[in-house]
């Protein structure tokens, strides 16, 4: 009985450590590069974290690449129904988010309130899926017997460097205006806090966001930086909290190909910080024409 | 028999109404000037069928028409006469003797004009009435009732009746484009009255508001080219009413010639159904000529 | 039946140039005043269409466009960004009715310099560029109302670099929203054709803006390449080729200068068997010879369903037939001059490009002037999507055709381009219209129709045509933060 009682005993089990992967393609694979590193908070590993490379970055555009149309394709409704999940599922697993934010060195207050404000967030943009269209698009009176209008469009793949400091809501405040179009994402985590975002890659792979829709890689954005800003695949940049130095060495290569490039300071937390324009941001305005007939009660004028 | 046979044996190409006005205005910005402008004159003078289609008509207007036509103005050498006169089948035999040896067509509207509405055999006889007295062409109506019912077969049967009626007279076919409703319906009638041995096909009557205008008149002279290009066979045109300003017509041979080419700038392929149009050409000869300005009052109404 | 013809030929029909005045020579517009600068270097405008020189156009140093920039500077921390909306509405409606008084020497200067055919700067150009500034005055005082839940505020001083194709026309695309926002500007026109955003310019003085509002310098790239790096330059905008527009977006990466760029196309034109056939036909050579083809949106590549194939292509050869080429101030001119000799070879380069990959060539017999710069309408079939001539922008006279079978193979061809800035479909059946439409990876889709413009209408690329609208509600966000 004592023997069974000391080795029923919590610190005498081994834990199970959870390893660390990528989200590609709705996959967790390690690293192509299978290196690793060691984010350290407060003197403390947070363990071993994939270190991804350049051809992680190319995998992850192709996945993105391949599952944009049809994500664009589904309905608005069904993109606000897939948001709204990963809200869902995000409250479920709040607990989990809640210790890891707090491994990454953050408050518990603040966690709490990181984690209540991303499924928010979630929310907020789930809802957006099907209104920003009507908010920004627009009938053109021409002065000519045309019918004229422009809609939005997602841009396409979209390549975003999540915030360094605020892990979960930083990164997801970028993911869900970005999706919520109909674009597809890879998303450089946080270096220093990438165990959140892994988390939730889980997140995403149990919400119906189809495979690919969302990537998330961790690593080193000085590392990638010239693979994604160069990479032709890609259509536009997110930049979320970068230097200077960074932020131009980005856009210098994402010339080559006229990406569309958004830097960002943003104070995530604020409640101007979720608005439709960062839809918006990653949309282009498509305008067409047609004829329009002239024939009238009163009869043809031809 | 099935009676949008004919419909689909033709497969009249559609057409996009705000496209054929385009394309009409811009003939209405060819700047016509000085050479140019008198050769265009003379050529709108030899196409008209001068024309009196009234209840009223009687014998002593059908003379003057006869006597202006052979005199336009004889203060001016070289004028050319106008290509026909058009009457109603009494006034045929008068029209032949008063035109006797100056090389004027008579044209005679028949086939119940304008209405159309009568049994076949009473057209064919108001056709041959006409031929008898003499007539060297004949202005048929096609059936819009039928039309508009969807009997292509009985309307080209019809057309096809009363070419045979013809005998040696020409035959223009009114489509009376102001009642079949929108372009792509002109285009079928034209279509019709083409396959079934039409020389000519004409816009209106000159009852019916709109009659022609450039935009009718352009679906016409496609569907002739399309014909022409297909067979090597040559169909008239006859835009009737509307026409009354010598700037509009020359717009109208603007037309003609950059749509079927210089062969049909010619009485024997294009004529103007007007009856006020002459008068206005000659004014504007006089003008060029001796670089005045014209007035009505000096230039006979009939 | 007396009368005989022969062929009917079009007399000439010159427009007077009679009612324009230019001067020798011109300054640069800064400040509210025409200044020449005093180092005196200059080069000359040339007509296109006679080789002749119009006006000599001052080259302007980057002192030049230190003091522009410095005026327009002035000008935006001054009166210009204090001024409330209804003000600065009225300078532009004031500017757009002087425009239409003078649209006939405007015209006429256009066609002049430029060598576009004077029917299309009569009823093209000026007229649209006239309502540009009327549609954007009466934005200046109702901007929260395009921006919900926003304060828009205008950037600063704005650098602008047009293009050649459509010189006054992109003048006052740019100028237009720039102001309506509050912002100030330093544009420079492109240096074969200075003259009417000089003449803007004069408007502009003569509307009593007050100075330095706009400023324009003259000259040639490194003036562009001045204005783009300024420090003092908040905003960019720049419409030219995508070459260009891509050392534009590299050299202010280092930044945080705004910037729209409307650059290069190789749109497809795409005509199903069910189309409005003759209809499709002038929207063809709308697509691709307006403007002798110096159209960034050109319909240049041509995709026809293969049944309709050569019942297309023998009506286009017709209507080819018609078109009239030569002295662009004959307003029976269809087709002027090409712009530069520069860009004669470019296009003749590519023409014998297009002869050597194996396309059938085909131009309208038609004549041409002896002096000038020339292309006849030209037309290439049998052309295939690996061809250069089907991919590269040629900005000419130049046409591409190639044939297709399904709705999934044409879309799958027409988007295959890092282009993306247009494109034109024909079909009569709604449904696939609105496929179609959708499907076209294009900034502006023209469904039965082709190459028309609306201030109303926003106008710009996706990929590398370009970022950024220029027109309608959505031009706006160009100039401000929101």
């Amino acid at each position: 009985m004592t023997e069974s009682n000391e080795n029923s005993g919590k610190s005498d089990r081994l834990e199970v450590l959870k390893t660390y992967k990528m989200y590609i393609d709705g996959k967790f694979p390690r690293t192509e590069s299978a290196r690793y590193y060691q984010p350290v908070v407060n003197g403390t590993s947070l363990g071993n974290v994939c270190l991804a490379s350049r051809k992680d970055v190319r995998n992850s555009v192709v996945a993105a690449r391949s599952a944009q149309a049809a994500w664009a394709r589904r309905t608005a409704y069904n993109r606000a129904q897939i948001l709204y999940r990963i809200a869902e599922m995000l409250e479920g697993r709040s607990q989990q988010f809640l210790d890891e934010l707090i491994r990454q060195g953050m408050e518990a207050d603040s966690a709490e309130t990181q984690i209540t404000q991303s499924i928010d967030r979630l929310i907020y943009y789930a809802g957006w899926c099907d209104k920003y269209q009507q908010v920004f698009s627009s009938v053109n009176p021409v002065a000519s017997s045309h019918f004229n209008f422009s809609t939005l469009e997602p841009v396409g793949v979209v390549f975003a460097v999540a915030s360094r400091d605020c892990p979960l809501l930083g990164l997801i405040s970028l993911i869900a205006p970005v999706i919520a179009s109909g674009n597809t994402c890879v998303v450089l985590a946080s270096e220093n806090s990438p165990l959140s975002a892994i988390t939730f890659a889980e997140v995403l792979a149990t919400s119906d966001v189809p495979g690919g829709v969302v990537n998330i890689l961790t690593g080193r954005v000085e590392e990638l930086s010239e693979h994604f800003s160069r990479h032709l695949d890609v259509n536009a940049i997110a930049c979320d909290g970068l230097g200077v130095d960074l932020n131009t060495t980005i856009k210098e290569f994402a010339s080559e190909t006229i990406k569309r490039v958004k830097i960002y300071h943003q104070e995530w937390s604020a409640e101007a910080a979720a608005n439709p324009y960062l839809i918006q941001d990653f949309c282009e305005v498509k305008t067409t024409w047609h004829p329009i007939e002239q024939i009238t009660e009163s009869g043809a004028s031809y | 028999m099935n009676q949008s046979q004919i419909a689909r044996v033709f497969k009249s190409p559609v057409i996009d109404q705000v496209g054929v006005v385009e394309r009409a205005k811009r003939f209405t910005t060819r700047s016509i000037k000085s050479e140019a402008k008198m050769q265009g004159l003379e050529m709108v003078l030899s196409m008209i069928d001068l024309t009196t289609l009234e209840g009223m008509d009687t014998e002593g207007k059908v003379k003057q028409l006869c006597y202006k036509a052979q005199h336009l103005h004889d203060s001016i050498d070289g004028l050319p006469t106008v290509a026909a006169i058009c009457v109603y089948p009494n006034f045929v035999g008068l029209a032949k003797r008063c035109l006797a040896g100056s090389g004027i067509n008579v044209a005679s509207v028949a086939t119940a004009f304008p209405s159309g509405n009568s049994s076949l055999e009473i057209k064919l006889a108001d056709v041959s009435m006409a031929v008898s007295e003499g007539a060297d062409e004949i202005d048929m109506v096609i059936s819009r009732g039928r039309f508009h019912r969807g009997e292509y077969n009985f309307v080209f049967d019809e057309i096809a009746a009363v070419k045979a009626a013809c005998g040696e007279a020409r035959l223009k076919t009114i489509l009376e484009t102001g009642e079949l409703g929108s372009l792509d319906k002109v285009r079928l009638a034209s279509d019709i009255a083409i396959a079934a041995g039409a020389d000519f096909i004409k816009t209106s009557t000159g009852k019916i508001q709109p009659a022609a205008t450039m935009p009718v008149t352009l679906v016409m002279l496609e569907a002739i080219r399309d014909h022409f290009q297909k067979t090597g066979l040559m169909v008239g045109m006859k835009p009737a009413g509307g026409i009354s300003k010598s700037k509009l017509a020359l717009h109208y041979l603007i037309m003609v010639k950059e749509t079927l080419g210089d062969a049909w700038l010619d009485p024997k392929w294009f004529r103007f159904g007007a009856s006020s149009l002459a008068n206005d050409v000659l004014m504007q000869i006089e003008k060029q000529r001796t670089g005045a300005y014209q007035a009505a009052n000096y230039f006979a109404i009939d | 039946m007396t009368h005989k013809n022969s062929n009917w030929d079009l007399s000439p029909a010159p427009e007077s140039t009679g009612h324009i005045s230019l001067n020798d020579h011109y300054g640069v517009f800064i400040d509210g005043e025409f200044r020449t600068p005093d180092h005196g270097n200059r080069f000359q405008s040339i007509n296109p269409a006679t080789g002749e020189v119009l006006a000599e156009i001052t080259e302007s140093s980057s002192q030049d466009v230190d003091r522009a920039v410095a005026a327009a500077r002035a000008a935006y921390a001054g009166e210009w960004s204090k001024m409330g909306g209804r003000e600065r509405g009225k300078y532009l409606y004031r500017l757009a009715r002087m425009l239409q008084e003078k649209s006939r020497e405007f015209a006429v200067i256009e066609s002049l310099d430029g060598g576009k055919p004077i029917r299309e700067s009569r009823d093209v150009d000026v007229p649209l560029a006239a309502a540009h500034l009327f549609y954007y005055a009466g934005w200046a005082d109702k901007l929260s109302y395009a921006f919900p839940n926003r304060n828009p505020q205008p950037i600063g001083v704005a650098g602008q670099i047009i293009p050649w194709n459509f010189p006054l026309l992109m003048a006052a695309w740019k100028i237009a929203p720039a102001l309506a926002t509050g912002n100030t500007v330093v544009l420079k026109p492109a240096e074969t054709t200075s003259l009417t955003a000089l003449k803007l310019a004069e408007l502009i003085q003569e509307a009593g803006f007050p100075p330095g509002v706009v400023n324009v310098v003259t000259g040639h790239g490194d003036v562009g390449a001045a204005i783009v790096k300024h420090e003092d330059v908040d905003k960019v905008a720049f419409t030219g080729s995508t070459e260009v527009g891509k050392l534009i977006q590299k050299s202010i990466a280092g930044t945080n200068k705004r910037c729209t760029l409307e650059l290069g196309g190789k749109a497809a034109n795409i005509v199903f068997d069910d189309a409005a056939i003759d209809q499709a036909v002038e929207g063809i050579v709308n697509g691709i010879y307006f403007n002798q083809g110096h159209v960034c949106c050109a319909g240049s590549r041509l995709f026809v369903q293969e049944s309709i194939h050569d019942q297309l292509i023998e009506k286009l050869k017709h209507r080819m037939g018609t078109l009239i080429v030569g002295d662009p101030m004959d307003k029976n001119t269809d087709v002027g001059a090409i712009n530069s000799r520069e860009q004669l070879a470019t296009i003749e380069q590519y023409i014998e490009v297009g002869k050597q990959e194996g396309a059938e060539f085909y131009q309208a017999e038609c004549q041409l002037p002896d002096a000038g710069f020339w292309c006849r309408p030209t037309l290439f079939t049998d052309v295939a999507q690996s061809n250069r001539i089907a991919q590269e922008e040629i900005f000419g006279p130049v046409l591409a055709v190639q044939t297709f079978r399904t709705v999934a193979e044409v879309i799958k061809k027409a988007n295959n381009t890092p282009y993306g800035l247009s494109a034109g479909v024909w079909t009569d059946k709604g449904s696939k219209i609105f496929n179609m439409t959708a499907q076209m990876k294009a900034g502006v889709v023209w469904a039965n129709t082709y190459n028309l413009f609306d201030p109303t209408s926003p106008f710009g690329g996706f990929k590398e045509s370009g970022f950024g609208r220029e027109g309608g509600l959505h031009g706006l966000s160009a100039y401000l933060d929101i």
